[in-house]
């Protein structure tokens, strides 16, 4: 007797689909070391770094090669099993959310009509959130585990930082919602290809998600978690070896995500051009799928750029500052912008 | 009190709007650092590439020979007077009959030393020199395991031989022209 049909085919394009993404994700992450070093040096007058393989591209395999030989290290005085928890599980949230995120559109493979996208959750933003808020708890256990005062300094302005911008994080998505109407990323860009890029329509909202998604994934101008000068690393102060390299890659990791879903919820997702029909070109489905998917990555691209390019322009906030601009700023404009979003679109019935 | 006039008044007005939303400031500097991506870079690539040196740069000594391969010191001695940092030593020894082919004179230097380590490269021992014998090159000392190897004899410090050794002693040779062309300019 048969209780479900497992539809074994689809089992495995999705196995295969997950797996390509992780291996997307985590090169792309590798990579991502090496262009911020390379970022860095240039806005520096550097040229970065350049000998190890051609133009220095083998540089991250060597930094990771370097970081897997090194001693691991966890402290006496440490909570053994958070302590190994920390790192995995800043490493897991950070990975999770790339299941909702829309790729690309359809494929037609072997008679199949395959979606570039793990799962169209119908509250795949809801999902989002979820999983980011999860993110902090990899912070913040390590850093209670370690057993550490700079440790536990750096874990606790991590938990507050997130705690707070996440507010105006979402406050300004509500005003996103009230327009698209729908909570699953799939039918967002769907919108958007049929009609304005997000951004157009909501550019405050934009920009309080931009700031917002800076202070998520603990980037300069707010690393007050990690804070180098001041915590000696933060949270991350008392960890060596691979398990340090999980919390830098998992930080890479979130910066490769959040771009990802800023160019999805506001930047029209695999749109290829604003205002434009792509259909007018007459490529295959299988052609515009794969443009589209290049298209996203372009705008990943530009994020992840533009992420790199702030941290090595601005300074650090103060914490004072930091929380001043988060519940005393950001939430305010957050609220304004969905009040007027509430009204525009009451009086013309949109 | 004013002790100079070089005291500026701090503006400590409180910011304004366009100050307090920080954007445009923020603007302003990755406008800022845009820019220096896109600027030369200061960087040299060492191995391939050095930076070259002043036509004055002092470097390591040399210690001459003639068109014959003929050593010129004498061992006088002038050189380690003159030396700031008594970094020369020498022993002076009588040329024998059937050496000619090797000192231009009848006195020459058995041992000739210099310390690389107390020398201060000041070209004082080039100056003194009446017998166009010792030179600084464009080279200087590699790094070295002990303080031994930081003593220069002979054998590291004498010009290849002309007649042996043609083409590094006519490299050599260019260097120390190239100095003495120098040296008669600033006269």
């Amino acid at each position: 007797m048969i209780l479900l049909a497992v539809d074994w085919a689809m089992v495995l394009e999705k196995t295969i689909f997950i797996a390509v993404i992780i291996t997307i994700s985590l090169v792309v992450a590798l990579y991502m070391t090496f262009g911020e070093r390379k970022v860095a040096a240039w806005i520096q007058d550097r040229i970065g770094p350049n000998r190890a393989g051609p133009l220095g591209l083998l540089q991250p395999l060597a930094d990771g090669l370097k970081m897997f030989f090194k001693e691991e290290i966890i402290p006496t005085s440490s909570n053994k099993a958070l302590f190994i928890l920390g790192p995995s599980l800043a490493m897991v949230t950070a990975m999770l959310t790339s299941a909702v995120i829309p790729w690309g559109d359809k494929l037609e493979l072997f008679g199949r009509t395959i979606s570039l996208q793990i799962a169209d959750v119908n509250i795949g933003i809801l999902y989002v959130f979820g999983i980011l808020s999860l993110g902090v708890y990899g912070i913040m256990i390590g850093a209670w585990a370690s057993n550490n005062k700079f440790s536990l300094m750096g874990g606790l302005r991590a938990a507050s930082q997130i705690i707070s911008y996440e507010l105006a994080m979402g406050l300004s998505l509500i005003a996103l919602l009230m327009i698209t109407g729908s909570l699953s990323l799939g039918d967002m860009v769907r919108q958007q290809q049929e009609g304005l890029w997000n951004v157009i329509v909501q550019p405050l909202g934009f920009l309080i998600f931009l700031v917002c998604a800076f202070a998520e994934c603990n980037r300069t101008p707010f690393d007050l978690a990690e804070a180098e000068n001041e915590l000696i690393g933060g949270y991350h102060s008392e960890y060596s070896s691979l398990k340090l390299g999980f919390y830098l890659f998992a930080e890479y990791i979130n910066m490769f995500i959040s771009s990802a879903i800023m160019a999805t919820l506001y930047f029209g997702g695999y749109d290829i051009i604003p205002f434009y029909d792509e259909s007018a070109w007459g490529f295959s489905t299988n052609v515009m799928a794969l443009l589209g998917a290049a298209a996203l990555f372009a705008k990943i691209l530009f994020f992840i750029f533009l992420f790199m390019w702030v941290r090595w322009t601005i300074p650090r906030f103060r914490y004072d500052q930091l929380m001043d601009l988060g519940w005393k700023k950001l939430i305010p404009l957050a609220l304004l912008n969905m009040l007027i979003t509430a009204a525009v679109i009451l009086w013309w019935k949109l | 009190m004013q002790l100079t006039n070089r005291a500026k008044q701090v503006d400590r007005k409180p910011l304004n709007i366009a100050e307090k939303i920080y954007l445009p400031a923020v603007l302003k500097g990755m406008g800022i650092t845009l820019s220096h991506i896109f600027k030369k870079k200061a960087t040299i690539k060492f191995p391939e590439e050095t930076r070259p040196f002043s036509p004055v740069f002092r470097g390591l000594h040399i210690l001459n020979r003639d068109e014959e391969g003929r050593e010129n010191c004498t061992a006088c001695g002038l050189c380690a007077v003159a030396c700031p940092a008594e970094a020369i030593t020498m022993d002076a020894a009588e040329r024998l009959p059937g050496e000619e082919h090797l000192y231009r004179e009848e006195k020459y230097a058995a041992k000739y030393e210099i310390n690389m380590l107390r020398c201060i490269f000041c070209g004082l021992c080039e100056e003194a020199c009446p017998k166009d014998a010792i030179y600084l090159t464009e080279t200087f000392a590699p790094a070295n395991y002990s303080r031994q190897s930081f003593i220069y004899g002979k054998d590291n410090l004498v010009i290849p031989h002309p007649k042996e050794n043609p083409e590094a002693f006519t490299k050599a040779k260019g260097l120390i022209d190239e100095r003495k062309a120098k040296a008669n300019q600033e006269k």
